[in-house]
């Protein structure tokens, strides 16, 4: 029962705050609403006792993006741009309306959450749960299925993450040339 | 800056960052956590003394070379567990021949490996936000 009046509580905030993210045009104030709303997904993951995937969430979600989020607000502008005239919502609001219905039509064949029967627990997770203390000897099961069954697919995410790095120095990093070239400019200016 | 408050509650929770981060790196086979876990909430710890003392004391503390050398060293750890795995005679990332036993293994294994991922995902956050914070002072 507490379960689910926190979850609906949760939801409840989270569909207001993306009410108001998408209603506001500061955009500081729509990073702050953002990092709410991640807090608040990571509440939920909790309900869910997910909670390394909540511990992500909130340091991820919450912390690291919005402080990037910041930091191009602070190379860009704090404002959203006006909506060019002309604009009718119809069609778009026909798109996510349509979609929307589709999504939930969907769900309604999806085994409820926790289900024993669902096909998700009847795969491997039997096997994890039983045999993983047995095999690694470390209690948390997350840890063991991320770092020893599932080690391939986590040195992919370390390599993702790794390019990804690569690949914003690439296109924004230099900074010590551009300062170095300002700084030579100033001494021609001095000649 | 120069705002006090800041500076002195930021000097007081920057170690406690840096002690939880590791708690979370090297607990996370007994509790919730992991290297990704720990890697974001250390880079958290040096992004907050960036934003309160400036990037150029940031940098000082971890230049972004030493940062880029990280970022490269947290894969080679995570591949080299793999490489030094099949030297011993298992498949690709088996842990358990890395040890005496099979749950000396796997746990040797695998923090060496969530190692690696914390130490990768660490110095990319940093590298990712220096080089966003950096664009806005040339």
């Amino acid at each position: 029962m507490i379960d689910v009046i926190i979850d609906v509580t949760v939801l409840a905030f989270l569909t207001i705050t993306a009410v108001a993210i998408v209603r506001m045009t500061n955009l500081f104030a729509i990073v702050m609403l953002f990092g709410i709303f991640s807090f608040l997904s990571a509440v939920m993951f909790i309900g869910m006792d997910a909670v390394d995937v909540a511990f992500t969430e909130a340091a991820v979600g919450a912390g690291i993006s919005t402080v990037l989020m910041l930091g191009t607000i602070a190379l860009t502008k704090d404002r959203k741009e006006k909506y060019p005239g002309g604009h009718r919502p119809w069609l778009p609001l026909a798109v996510v309306i349509v979609t929307g219905a589709t999504l939930v039509y969907g769900t309604l064949d999806i085994p409820a959450f926790g289900d024993l029967n669902a096909p998700s627990q009847k795969h491997v997770a039997p096997y994890y749960i039983e045999k993983s203390m047995e095999d690694t000897g470390v209690p948390n099961i997350v840890t063991a299925v991320l770092a020893s069954y599932r080690g391939f697919d986590t040195l992919g995410e370390v390599v993702v993450i790794f390019t990804a790095g690569i690949a914003v120095l690439l296109l924004i990093g230099g900074r010590r040339r551009k300062s170095d070239v300002a700084g030579q400019a100033g001494e021609d200016d001095d000649e | 800056m120069n705002n006090l408050i800041l500076r002195v509650v930021s000097k007081i929770l920057i170690p406690l960052i840096i002690v939880f981060a590791l708690y979370v790196q090297f607990h996370g086979d007994f509790g919730p956590g992991g290297g990704f876990q720990a890697g974001v909430i250390m880079s958290a710890a040096i992004i907050l003394y960036a934003l309160v003392f400036g990037l150029d004391a940031a940098e000082q503390v971890i230049p972004s070379t030493l940062l880029r050398v990280l970022a490269s060293m947290g894969v080679l750890i995570y591949g080299g567990v793999g490489l030094v795995s099949l030297l011993f005679g298992g498949n690709y990332l088996n842990y358990t021949v890395l040890a005496s036993n099979q749950i000396a293994g796997q746990h040797l294994g695998i923090l060496l490996v969530e190692l690696g991922v914390g130490i990768t995902v660490f110095s990319v956050m940093l590298i990712i936000f220096f080089a966003f914070a950096g664009r806005g002072r040339i």
